[in-house]
């Protein structure tokens, strides 16, 4: 099955940011040309970098902040020892239950509009703290002397600048074989299992959706051949208790205590005020709860 | 393209990318179409949805095979063994399609009763001069000339019973043994192509520079189009024999003759034995057939190069035309092997990259080196164009003048390309070229421009087609630049009085009244200004995914012809006569073309590939309307097809072969070319016991030069390797990743190890056979990412018909480095 009709000239509503936008890889098609990782590279304008694995045909070892989408190749033997060679674009999926939000400390990434997890690159101050917390590591903090500016996380964003400009995402529009497809969630999701349907049917037994369920349902779905632990994809991924209790139940009290302290702060400048008259304002100060993240 | 030429009447891929579809058995053999053109392949996936089972046979486990339902590693080489086989398995199963046999090819035409086949050698053979006269493979004719024909094809004589005879010892056994395919496989394999040989059934055969790339190459394409003849599957929905072309614009390049043996259009190349325009046109025009126009076409292009210089008192100026001298031939290799020589001292470099790119790689260098001046255009400085630098050259020795002129890009010129499907399409200039960078067209009207000027005054008779050659292409607007449509409409043809553009070839004369530069590309520019190449009207979508597929009622425009052009007449599935029965019904699952009673003409939802007449008469021309191939005699598909290597294709052994022939004495093909050049060395088993084959990946270009020098495509394919089974490795003692140095009797490189089990060792009958692949994309000098020249380790072992190299398979050794 091809893009569909309905989904070549789908665009989101550009009055409804709750609609939910997904992109959808029938890994069935997918022949691992890489077009996408070019054409990925070319539209977010970032660095190539020379780092392939010996004996693989794979261009990276792994995505990284530079490197948003790849195509993962996986050599293998099925039960009756017939060759396999899966190819699978990876990139972040955009989670509905996100770890790189739960562990972002100063809100750089957080839920945007269709169901994209948007990462604001002037509010990540480079901690990394989201790279474990991906169970997909799709997300990642240039470490090495590639860059020569600040270090900041990088990761797929589905091309959040194309999609709210009535354009699809470049990897999208550029795959040969028409097997990502982007639109509607919930038509991709239709779509997936009828194609889940059709695959069965052609003898493929192990062929499923992935994507629907997984982390409140995830914007990247799969349609895959064999069993998503065969392409390393966590089977049932959940988030680190800690990592939710962390962000939603220790950083708002932390957040409430700093709050406090400021307000106690500005009473204290007022009642000060009104004692020494003339003292100086504790304008430095407030800056310095930033340090709660070191 | 002789192979499909000589089968078929045209040199080109017979169908439509968007054909493919239809089909229900698709053949990968010698293509590996998701790498090497992976806009196609969406076509074919599109046909495993619609339910066709994809059959790769290749060497290796490929990204094409990764999509197939069925691969099937063999010996590189073997392809004819294999096609034989299944054209034995058709006939012996009986599962030919008989009526098409019959009625639409030469099956049944009675062959000399001198003809003889024996020991690997067709009657004829001259050992002496290694070449064949071609008196024995001629047909039967009765007292009034006619052709003598058995429609029971049981007569002896027949082609029928001659193929019958020589593929019936291409046992699945016997295959098996040759190839490396175990016989189950290949019996599993030969069940599925051949349920095909049914009216309703289809299947197409995808092949590319694994079919042609050896000295054979023509013949294995030929053993193909025998088989499809057989199975009914040319000509039909779903059927065909897909070419798919090695770059962008090969078949534009093949069209247009960019190549010594002929003129555009196909119309062949005069030699010295051919005195007059007369003389040239009687021995080389196909009689009863479409070709008896040929007059046309030919004063129409010396119309179009020397226009009012080209006379009929004078021939048209035929004597302008260089004439090949006997059995010289001109091809790329010969070149280097001239300026070895001391016959060439100059080269003019336009786009290629040979230091890298062409076989026996050292050889080109010491060639380079002879050169006396080298002009160089390319996007980038490269190996060849820094030849002196590379290893094993004295610069100090060296005296070659290079002169490097820099080339525009692909988005920076305008112009048409004519892709694998025969389809011309125009594209306009995105960006403006970088800084003094000019169009190969550019350069190339320059380079006229000059010429004439140098010579203009000259009164020599040898310099007259220089100062009569028509060379007005020059941009009424842009005095820098050349006007492409001007170009366009030459190669459309005109009329010489009133300089209006002809609506198609039908219009052209031989009386001198019109002219044309390619009278296949006729009807591309109908009228002033309007391109065809340039129209982009696709049928309407019938399918919910999007797309547009075929009708039962024919009601469909899935071939979309209102989309570009397509060579000849916008037609885009070329013997599409044959998708009706000899009475012109529709006898595939679809229909293409039919005859239209009450109109009394062709109709269909392709352009019909057909002359007006009307089934069971005759036209003028000497086709019959009960048969599809215009092109060829009477209209029948060539099985039968003299070329410079024999009528019929049949098994040899590559130059370097691991084994001697187990068919026929001879064992490789008597009149394969080599060279005697110090360069041209050949090994044997004992030094070199493994089967190389070589390859070009997705993410590089040929030689590397247009990839490897961006950033984006060096990440995605950064390092040469060699794909080795893991049994090689293990016996050599080979790790995933490690260094290692792979020989052939030319040269060594070094490379990375790619151990995997998508390369297999193959059973030979009680022989195992070691298959290496090696990619060919890496040079040491140019881009982000270099590596070792592959080509380095291949022969420069010609096939005979059209010179291209065996590159594909050669003997070589691999060792830990």
């Amino acid at each position: 099955m091809g893009r569909t009709a309905t989904l070549a000239a789908w665009r989101p509503d550009p009055g409804n940011p709750k609609q939910q936008v997904a992109m959808l890889v029938d890994t069935t098609e997918c022949i691992g040309c890489k077009a996408c990782e070019v054409a990925c590279k070319q539209w977010n304008q970032n660095e190539y970098r020379i780092n392939q694995e010996l004996g693989t045909y794979q261009s990276h070892p792994s995505l990284d902040a530079q490197t948003w989408t790849l195509i993962k190749f996986i050599e293998r033997e099925d039960e009756d020892g017939v060759n396999q060679w899966l190819m699978q674009k990876h990139n972040c999926m955009h989670c509905s239950e996100a770890g790189c939000v739960t562990a972002c400390p100063t809100d750089a990434l957080h839920y945007g509009d269709y169901g994209v997890v948007t990462l604001d690159q002037e509010k990540c101050i480079g901690c990394a703290y989201c790279e474990p917390a991906c169970p997909f590591d799709a997300i990642h903090v240039d470490k090495s002397a590639f860059r020569q500016t600040a270090q900041k996380a990088g990761k797929c964003t589905l091309c959040f600048d194309r999609i709210s400009n009535a354009m699809q995402p470049a990897c999208v529009s550029t795959c040969p074989t028409d097997c990502i497809k982007y639109g509607d969630r919930g038509e991709l999701l239709k779509w997936a299992y009828a194609r889940v349907e059709q695959l069965k049917a052609m003898g493929y037994a192990n062929a499923n959706v992935y994507g629907d369920k997984e982390l409140g349902g995830l914007h990247e779905l799969y349609v895959l051949l064999e069993k998503p632990e065969v392409y390393g994809l966590p089977v049932n991924p959940t988030l680190s208790k800690r990592l939710t209790f962390w962000k939603y139940g220790l950083q708002p009290v932390g957040k409430a205590i700093l709050g406090a302290a400021l307000f106690g702060m500005v009473i204290n400048w007022f009642a000060a005020r009104r004692t020494f008259k003339g003292g100086h304002g504790p304008g430095e100060e407030a800056e310095a709860p930033a340090s709660l993240h070191d | 393209m002789p192979g499909l030429g000589t089968s078929f009447g045209r040199g080109a891929m017979t169908t439509s990318f968007w054909d493919i579809p239809n089909a229900d058995v698709v053949v990968f053999m010698g293509s590996n179409a998701a790498e090497n053109h992976p806009i196609s392949f969406k076509w074919f996936l599109r046909a495993k949805q619609k339910g066709a089972k994809i059959i790769v046979v290749d060497p290796r486990f490929t990204r094409t095979a990764s999509k197939a339902d069925m691969w099937l590693p063999f010996r590189s080489g073997s392809d004819i063994a294999v096609l034989g086989g299944l054209i034995n398995y058709a006939i012996t199963h009986n599962k030919i399609h008989r009526d098409y046999v019959v009625k639409y090819t030469n099956a049944s035409l009675l062959v000399n009763p001198n003809f003889k086949f024996e020991e690997g050698l067709f009657s004829g053979w001259d050992a002496q001069t290694k070449k064949y006269n071609q008196a024995t493979w001629s047909f039967q004719t009765g007292p009034d000339g006619a052709l003598l024909r058995d429609d029971t094809l049981t007569n002896p004589a027949t082609v029928y019973q001659h193929i019958k005879r020589i593929y019936g010892e291409y046992t699945s056994e016997r295959v098996s043994e040759i190839s490396g395919i175990s016989v189950e496989d290949f019996n599993k394999f030969a069940e599925i192509v051949t349920s095909t040989g049914q009216a309703g059934k289809s299947a197409v055969f995808a092949y590319a520079m694994g079919w042609t790339q050896h000295t054979k190459g023509v013949q294995n394409i030929r053993c193909s189009t025998l088989l499809q003849m057989l199975l009914g599957n040319v000509g039909v929905p779903g059927g065909g024999i897909a070419a798919l072309r090695g770059h962008a614009n090969v078949q534009g390049a093949t069209d247009l003759a960019v190549l010594y043996h002929d003129l555009p259009g196909y119309l062949g190349q005069p030699t010295e034995a051919h005195k007059t325009l007369a003389e040239f046109l009687d021995k080389t025009t196909t009689k009863q057939s479409y070709w008896i126009n040929k007059p046309k076409f030919m004063v129409s292009l010396l119309k179009a190069w020397y226009g009012k210089a080209a006379t009929k008192a004078n021939d048209f100026a035929y004597d302008y035309i260089p004439k090949m001298a006997g059995n010289a031939t001109y091809s790329h290799y010969d070149i280097f092997q001239s300026v070895l020589d001391g016959k060439v001292e100059g080269l003019l470099c336009m786009g290629q990259n040979p230091a890298v790119g062409s076989a026996n790689a050292k050889k080109v260098h010491a060639a380079l080196a002879k050169l006396k001046w080298l002009v160089h255009v390319d996007l980038f400085d490269n190996e060849t164009g820094e030849f002196w630098k590379l290893d094993g050259m004295d610069a100090s020795a060296i005296d070659t003048e290079i002169f490097f002129l820099p080339a525009a890009g692909p988005l920076e010129k305008e112009g048409s390309f004519t892709n694998s499907h025969r389809l011309l399409q125009w594209k306009h200039k995105a960006i403006e070229p970088l800084g003094e960078s000019r169009s190969d067209g550019w350069y190339i009207n320059e380079l006229g421009k000059r010429l004439k000027k140098l010579y203009a005054s000259s009164t020599a008779a040898k310099d007259a087609p220089i100062r009569d050659l028509v060379w007005e292409y020059d941009h009424p607007e842009h005095p820098d630049d050349f006007d492409h449509l001007k170009v366009l409409k030459e190669i459309n043809g005109y009329d010489m009085t009133t300089g209006k553009p002809v609506a198609g070839f039908g219009a052209l004369k031989d009386d001198g009244t019109t002219a044309c530069g390619c009278w296949i590309y006729s009807g591309v520019y109908p009228e002033e200004g309007v391109n065809k190449a340039d129209a982009r009207k696709r049928g309407a979508p019938n399918r919910e995914d999007g797309w547009t597929e075929a009708k039962k009622d024919g009601s469909a425009d899935y071939l979309h012809l209102g989309w570009a052009f397509a060579w000849p007449a916008n037609r885009r599935i070329l013997y599409n006569r044959a998708s009706a029965d000899p009475q012109g019904k529709t006898w595939g699952k679809v229909p293409l073309v039919w005859w239209d009673d009450a109109g009394k003409k062709w109709a269909g939802c392709d352009v019909p590939d057909m002359l007006p007449v009307e089934p069971g008469k005759v036209h003028a021309a000497g086709v019959p309307g009960d048969t599809p191939f215009i092109m060829k005699a009477q209209g029948m598909g060539g099985i039968w097809g003299p070329l410079a290597d024999g009528p019929l294709p049949v098994h040899y052994e590559p130059v370097e072969s691991p084994i001697q022939n187990p068919l026929y004495k001879q064992s490789t093909v008597p009149n394969a070319r080599t060279f005697g050049s110090e360069h041209d060395k050949f090994g044997t088993t004992a030094e070199f016991p493994y089967v190389v084959t070589t390859y070009r990946l997705t993410e590089h270009q040929t030689s590397g030069v247009m990839t490897r020098t961006l950033g984006f495509l060096a990440e995605a394919f950064a390092r040469p390797f060699v794909e080795i089974s893991r049994e090689l490795a293990q016996e050599q003692g080979i790790r995933n990743g490690g260094l290692v140095e792979v020989s052939s009797a030319r040269g060594k490189v070094k490379v990375q190890a790619m151990v995997t089990n998508r390369v297999k060792p193959l059973k030979m009958g009680a022989k195992l056979v070691h298959v290496i692949g090696l990619p060919i994309h890496w040079g040491p000098k140019s881009g982000h990412v270099q590596g070792d020249i592959a080509n380095t380790l291949t022969p420069q072992a010609i096939d005979v018909n059209v010179q291209i190299q065996e590159s594909k398979v050669f003997l070589g050794n691999v060792k830990k480095a």
